[in-house]
């Protein structure tokens, strides 16, 4: 079971509080989680990822176990820590604006 | 009862404001959406209690939001929006070809007859339709692959397709407008599309009297009367007879012809209101005075509406979408302001009251009317 934390604004349009809780099939990456998160709730297709080249949002960065993750290949291994569920993984909207 | 239900856009949020046919006392709903730029909310004619929503955010993107019972609950709909084809290049600010990039919505106008097709004028500028609701959508891919588009540059607020008027005597005929390409028009319902420039004056451009390339602010028209079109452009209020095959200047004596919003009366097709801002650097009213301006003669001659407006240290601007009429008899006048109020004249203009003072910056307003 994978945990994933979305900003607030997120978890208003998927009318979600706390964390989302996936069930990820095969070795958990970025994509494999993201695929499952907006398998389970569609209205979130096009806010993390862009809709058609699936690359992340410029504003939008991920965290997990104090390391960020945004840079990392779409399908390398996320952190054991995340893939067992002892860490969430973090959705985050970058400090920028107002 | 007759009613009216104005739609407010907002940079943080969508305002719902309802009122009887007195439009004195105001009930205010919102914000919906709260933290996201709402460019653009709308209803169908076709059935008042379906509204569209453009929702956005720097963060999170595009979202298109559609309400079936007037706004009291909403669902996203689809936010797909991809470009037929290659997407080609237009010209960036510094003159050099950039890639078409899809970034938001800027106006969501629905059809005159069915709640479930809905037209999305968008950045970078291009015509979108869907036929279902708002689940899906399709590029019209006729505009964008008009010879001219690759010489199509931004305005200051980006390269976007911000009007789109559907004549209800001629549904094969759509006009729309982009800054800053100007005004085209298809009269085979999106496949092919002409440029409507012709008598626009922009010293702005290298050659002022181009084909294309005019920052063409809003344009509308009455709908008892489509083949008469009024333009804000970017300086000069302009005026068409003949569907904009040709336009000429009808600025008068405004005491100044920059602005943004324009728009028509609803009972009198040569009734018009403008709102000037001192210039294209100072977007806010000559003298600190917020004035609307109406001319009862389709243009020339321009008559200042004050009662009820700030005459003194009024610096704030009125963008493009932010202004609508009502079609109640007297004609309601609305429009919403960078500074967060939200004024309303149930008199054709004569007098004016601001339905909110302190929502933030309003981007768009549109205007329901219950009969």
């Amino acid at each position: 079971m994978i945990r994933v934390v979305l900003p607030a604004h997120l978890r208003t349009l998927a009318h979600v509080d706390g964390e989302v809780t996936l069930d990820v099939e095969g070795q958990a990456t970025q994509r494999s989680v993201l695929d499952a998160l907006e398998a389970c709730y569609p209205m979130l297709r096009g806010t993390i990822r862009d809709r058609v080249t699936q690359q992340r949002r410029a504003f939008v960065r991920f965290f997990a176990g104090e390391q960020d993750l945004s840079h990392e290949p779409p399908d390398a291994p996320l952190p054991d820590a995340v893939a067992m569920g002892a860490e969430p993984f973090l959705v985050v909207g970058a400090m920028a604006g107002g | 009862m007759s009613g009216v239900r104005v739609l407010v856009g907002t940079r943080k949020g969508a305002f719902v404001l309802t009122s009887d046919g007195k439009r004195e006392r105001w009930d205010v709903s919102g914000p919906h959406f709260g933290g996201w730029e709402i460019y653009h909310l709308k209803g169908s004619p076709a059935d008042p209690n379906r509204l569209y929503a453009s929702q956005s955010s720097g963060w999170f993107g595009q979202l298109i939001q559609r309400s079936n019972d007037g706004g009291r609950t909403w669902e996203p709909v689809g936010n797909k929006f991809v470009y037929e084809g290659v997407p080609g290049t237009h010209l960036w600010y510094d003159g050099t070809p950039r890639p078409w990039e899809f970034k938001r919505v800027w106006h969501l106008e629905p059809s005159l007859t069915d709640p479930d097709i809905v037209y999305a004028g968008v950045e970078d500028a291009a015509l979108f339709r869907s036929i279902d609701g708002g689940q899906t959508w399709q590029e019209l891919p006729g505009l964008r692959g008009h010879d001219s588009a690759s010489s199509w540059q931004p305005g200051a607020g980006g390269m976007c397709l911000h009007t789109i008027l559907l004549n209800p005597s001629h549904p094969e005929r759509i006009f729309m407008a982009i800054s800053a390409a100007g005004v085209f028009r298809t009269d085979d319902a999106g496949q092919t599309w002409r440029p409507m420039n012709r008598g626009l004056r922009s010293e702005q451009i290298p050659n002022p009297t181009a084909e294309v390339g005019h920052c063409v602010h809003r344009i509308a028209m009455h709908r008892s009367r489509p083949s008469v079109l009024f333009m804000q452009k970017h300086w000069d209020v302009m005026r068409s007879d003949d569907a904009g095959e040709s336009w000429r200047e009808v600025s008068g004596n405004l005491p100044t012809d920059f602005g943004f919003p324009i728009d028509v009366h609803a009972h009198e097709p040569d009734t018009v209101y403008v709102v000037p801002i001192k210039s294209d650097s100072e977007h806010y009213p000559p003298d600190g005075k917020l004035r609307v301006y109406r001319s009862r003669t389709g243009g020339h001659e321009w008559e200042a509406l004050t009662k009820g407006l700030p005459q003194s240290h009024c610096y704030v601007n009125v963008l493009r979408d932010a202004m609508a009429v009502d079609s109640l008899d007297p004609c309601g006048v609305y429009f919403g302001t960078t500074g967060g109020q939200v004024y309303a004249s149930a008199d054709a203009g004569d007098s004016w009251a601001p339905i909110v003072r302190d929502v933030p910056a309003v981007v768009s307003v549109e205007v329901q009317t219950r009969p």
